[in-house]
This record gives structure tokens, C-alpha cells and sequence, in this order.
């Protein structure tokens, strides 16, 4: 069972029109996008995304030009209720593993946490013994 | 000969030479005139800077002949270099002329290792362009066996250089790296198939890491040359160390200036080369402005030739820009993106005016390969390309990274820069 889940992440000028640009891509190849977060410096942006075929997203923005690369990253099933992620977060912070960045989403399976670790193997170790929830790639398909 | 008595020999070649302009020639009466320079005031080497510049604009203004001296008799032979941009200008050539011009290629030669014995392929055109017979006469000079292959016809060319055993080759850095790719088309190990081990490259700007594509892909030693149509033709190279370009200070004498003030800079300080050809009959040339930016080096090289070294060429003066007083070169933006290896070879400079102060944006293309998904690496690598530019260029300069392939490819000469200051 896999639980590390492939994301892409895109390099992107802060310009307008750039992110409708790559999200036509992803149209054209009829890929959906389950998650994404825009994480901005002066200039130039990072577009990460969750997208049901993470290795044909790859190969038609790199033929297009675009600077892509894929990146490991877990997601961790939440209680969308208060508290949700305050437990999540407290299983990382005992276990000593640091988190990168994050993003969530709240609907299909559930409320997710998607989680870019300093050690995934370790962090599913934890998550799964704390009887966390984790994600499953197939289940984004 | 050390640097005094070269010295002295300078200077006693210029009096000699402005006596004679002042004399004979009414363009440079005129000139000395308008600046109110008597050749009597030249009481020095030093004393070059009260001498009026020469433009390659006066060249042109007085085409085809009319800055010659002396009568048309004593000419025997003329050279004309295309102009990319309005007329061409007219060389023309005593027979002295031609001796000092080949003499001064051939101490470059020499000054590699090369001599009787090596076999040299002369693959820069002959005809009106100096290139090819400039080389011609200077490799017979020191009884090399010349083949005079001219341009064209690369696997020819390659034929001739296994047949022959020519050891070495005259012609431009990107012929060189065009024929080593036909070469190797071919199946010709150029190291292990030919006896070619020495390359004089120029007539084009070249950078250092050409040179080393070049020497690692072909076991060459490439020495680069200088020189242009109105000086003679190439004249000058590098010698074995491959560290500068020796400027024989019998027959010229180099200067850089800043092109702006025109004031003399001093060594290492990159500037205008202006040369004063000191022997030249048939077209004097003083103080002329070549437009090629360069510094010089007046120190003894590890060779131990006491001439005056010039470094390559790295870019020209109209490129120029001025940035909050500083001048800034779009080479010297090159040099310094290329040290970095996560960038991209493409880049744009956009210069703009904000309130009073210019600001100058260098924008560079990533390689896909550097991205990191994590923002700190990116924006440590732009922090660094801006420190870099800052500490190469002396003025600070935004940075903007951008996807491969967004930037405008140039198939000829790259426009690099774009200026949007109203002055």
C-alpha cells in the first residue's frame, strides 16, 4: 500500500494569466486537480497540485516548457471537526518530524492535510501508529 | 627589452609620427588644430592624452581614400571591411605596411610555439576581408607551410588537414567548433587522427568557456587574436600562457579610456581600447577609437615579454550602459550569470528610471533541472545572482527568474537590453 503521493509542482512567474495557463493544460488532458496551493515569493510563485494523473501532468507542461517537478508528499485524513488538525499536527511534533509545508482540503474523502515532510517514511511510520488516516494514491484517481 | 627603453622607443616614434601627420596630413592639421595641439607639446609618452581621438565615423565621412597619406604610388594593395551599418571603410597598405603587418603576425605565432616545421590551415577568407591574407603572410613569415583553405567546404577542409598533417589552424572560434562537430560526423578524431594542435581564433568575440569546450572536445591549444581592418588586419595574440593579448609597443601603443569622459584608466580598469598605430604609413592611425571593450595589464608576463597585455574582448562600447554613474557592461552581466550553474544562457536586462534613480532588472531563465519545489532554494538562488551581478558589476540590480524559453532567441546579434528611461 502506497501512502507517499506524487505532486507536482510548477515554477510560475507572478503575472496574470499564469496560473489559467497551466490549468488549461491540465483541462486539455482532461487531468483533475484534487488540491492545489500557491506559495509566492517577490516575482515568481510555486503552483502545487494534487491531480489524478501526476505523470502525464508532468510530461505535457514539461513538453510545453514549463519548469515542473514532483515532489513526495502524504496526506492525512482529518476530522472536519475543531481539533481536527491539532491532532495531526501534535502526532508530527512528538514524533520530532518537521513540517515543510501544508495545505488542506475539506470533501472528497474527507477533510485531507496534505503534508510536505522533512521525512515522509518516518511520518507514515507515526501517523499509522497513532491510528491516523492517510490517503492512498489510487484514492485521488 | 625592458618597459623604459620600450618607452623611449614609443616616444620617439610618436614625435616622430605626429611631426610627420602635422605636416602631411590636412585631416590630422585640422584635427591637431581644432584642439589646439602643436606637435611641440608632445613631450612625452604621457603626453598622447592632448592628441585629438580618431572615430571609426571619420573613416567613413572621408571614404574611400581620403585619410591616406602619402602618394597613391606607394600603395599596393587595399582591403575593404563591410560595413553591418553604412559604408564600408577602405583600407589601403605601403609595402612597409604590409611587412609590419605580417611581421607582427608572425611574432604572435612564434610566440605559441609555432615555427618552421608546422604545416598552418589559413581558414579565414581571403579576399577584401584582412583575415585570411593577414594570416597567410604572417605564418610564411616564419616559415610555416601555409595551406590557404579559405572558408568553406568543411569536410574538404578536414581532408586537408589528415592529408597534409597541418598542425595548426587560423579561422573563427564558432568555424572551429563547426568543424570539429563535421569532423566528428565524419568519424575524424581530431586528437587522434590529425597532428592539429594549435588553433589562432578570432575575428568574432569568443568567451573563456568556449575555449575550454573548444580544448576539451579537440585537444587544441586555442590562442585568441586580435586586431581590425583599420589597424592592418589581425595583428596580435595571445602567447603560451593564453593570459592576454601582447600589443608590440613598436607598433602600437594602447590606451583604455572611460568612453564616457574619455579619460585614461588605468590597469585591470575595463574601458574603450583606443590603439596609435606607431609605423603605419599609407593610414595613420591616432588615438583611434575601436569601440572594443577591454583593460590592459602593463606587468611583465610569466612568458617574459615585457608588451603591454590586452584582455579578450568583451563586449562593445555602444552596448554600453550607464547605471546611477556606473558604467555597466552587458558582457559583464553575461560573465557573471555563467559562473552560476542553475541558470539558464538566456537573459534580458531592462533598465528603467524610477523617480531619479535608474534601477536595472536582469532577468535570467532557470534551468528546469535547478527547480526546486521548495521556495528558500529559489529565492537563495536569486539571492545569489543578485549578489554576484552586485559584486561583478558595482551597482545593484533586481533579479527576476523565468521559465526556460520565455526569453526572446536571437539569431543574430542579441538585443539584451532594453532601455526604458526617458532622458
Amino acid at each position: 500500500m502506497s501512502y507517499t503521493i506524487k505532486q507536482i509542482s510548477i515554477f510560475a512567474e507572478n503575472k496574470p494569466g499564469r496560473l489559467a495557463s497551466i490549468a488549461e493544460v491540465l483541462e486539455a488532458e482532461n487531468i483533475n486537480i484534487r488540491a492545489f496551493s500557491i506559495a509566492e515569493a517577490s516575482g515568481f510563485g510555486v503552483v502545487r497540485a494534487l491531480v489524478d494523473r501526476p505523470e502525464m501532468a508532468h510530461q505535457r507542461l514539461t513538453e510545453l516548457g514549463y519548469v515542473v517537478s514532483t515532489t513526495d508528499v502524504i496526506g492525512v485524513k482529518m476530522r472536519d471537526k475543531p481539533g481536527g488538525l491539532r491532532e495531526i499536527a501534535k502526532m508530527l511534533g512528538n514524533a520530532g518530524i518537521n513540517i515543510e509545508y501544508a495545505y488542506a482540503y475539506s470533501g472528497r474523502p474527507a477533510a485531507v492535510l496534505v503534508l510536505r515532510v522533512d521525512h515522509v517514511d518516518e511520518a507514515i511510520k507515526v501517523i499509522l501508529a497513532s491510528n491516523g488516516n492517510l490517503v492512498e494514491e489510487k484514492e485521488l484517481a | 627589452m625592458s618597459k623604459a627603453d620600450l618607452e623611449a622607443m614609443q616616444y620617439k616614434l610618436l614625435k616622430t609620427l605626429v611631426y610627420k601627420l602635422y605636416s602631411f596630413s590636412e585631416f590630422y592639421h585640422a584635427r591637431m588644430k581644432a584642439a589646439n595641439v602643436h606637435p611641440d607639446d608632445i613631450r612625452s609618452l604621457d603626453d598622447v592624452s592632448k592628441l585629438p581621438f580618431m572615430y571609426k565615423k571619420d573613416l567613413r565621412d572621408n571614404y574611400p581614400d581620403k585619410l591616406f597619406v602619402g602618394s597613391q604610388d606607394d600603395l599596393v594593395r587595399y582591403h575593404v571591411s563591410s560595413g553591418t551599418t553604412g559604408k564600408p571603410t577602405v583600407v589601403g597598405y605601403t609595402q612597409r605596411d604590409l611587412d609590419n603587418w605580417a611581421e607582427s603576425v608572425a611574432r604572435g605565432l612564434t610566440s605559441v610555439g609555432l615555427g618552421r616545421r608546422d604545416v598552418m590551415q589559413v581558414s579565414y577568407g581571403y579576399g577584401l576581408f584582412t583575415g585570411g591574407l593577414g594570416l597567410h603572410y604572417g605564418a610564411e613569415r616564419i616559415g610555416a607551410t601555409v595551406v590557404p583553405a579559405s572558408v568553406g567546404n568543411t569536410e574538404r577542409q578536414i581532408e586537408l588537414i589528415q592529408d597534409l598533417r597541418v598542425t595548426a589552424i587560423a579561422c573563427t572560434p564558432s568555424y572551429m567548433v563547426h568543424m570539429a562537430e563535421v569532423a566528428q560526423k565524419m568519424g575524424v578524431d581530431i586528437h587522434k587522427d590529425t597532428l592539429l594542435r594549435t588553433a589562432i581564433l578570432g575575428a568574432e568575440p569568443w568567451s573563456e568557456k568556449m575555449r575550454i569546450r573548444i580544448q576539451e572536445a579537440t585537444g587544441i591549444k586555442a590562442y585568441d587574436i586580435y586586431g581590425t581592418s583599420e589597424l592592418s588586419g589581425p595583428l596580435f595574440t595571445e602567447c603560451s600562457e593564453q593570459n592576454g593579448i601582447h600589443i608590440w609597443g613598436d607598433l602600437a601603443y594602447v590606451e583604455v579610456i572611460d568612453p564616457e569622459t574619455g579619460e585614461r584608466l588605468g590597469p585591470g580598469e575595463k574601458g574603450e581600447l583606443v590603439m596609435t598605430m606607431l609605423q603605419k604609413e599609407a593610414l595613420p592611425m591616432i588615438r583611434y577609437r575601436i569601440g572594443d571593450v577591454t583593460s590592459y595589464d602593463d606587468g611583465t608576463c610569466p612568458c617574459g615579454r615585457s608588451h603591454v597585455r590586452i584582455s579578450r574582448i568583451t563586449g562593445r562600447v555602444d552596448d554600453m550602459l550607464i547605471i546611477r554613474g556606473i558604467n555597466v557592461f552587458p558582457s559583464q552581466v553575461e560573465y557573471s550569470l555563467m559562473t552560476i550553474p542553475d541558470l539558464g544562457e538566456h537573459f534580458q536586462i531592462v533598465v528603467e528610471r524610477k523617480g531619479a534613480l535608474d534601477t536595472m532588472l536582469v532577468r535570467v531563465e532557470l534551468k528546469t533541472a535547478a527547480f526546486s519545489d521548495k521556495l528558500d532554494d529559489l529565492i537563495n538562488l536569486k539571492n545569489k545572482v543578485a549578489h554576484v551581478l552586485r559584486n561583478n558589476l558595482n551597482v545593484a540590480v533586481d533579479v527576476e527568474l523565468v521559465s526556460p524559453g520565455t526569453l526572446t532567441r536571437f539569431e543574430g546579434k542579441a538585443k539584451r537590453v532594453i532601455d526604458r528611461r526617458e532622458l
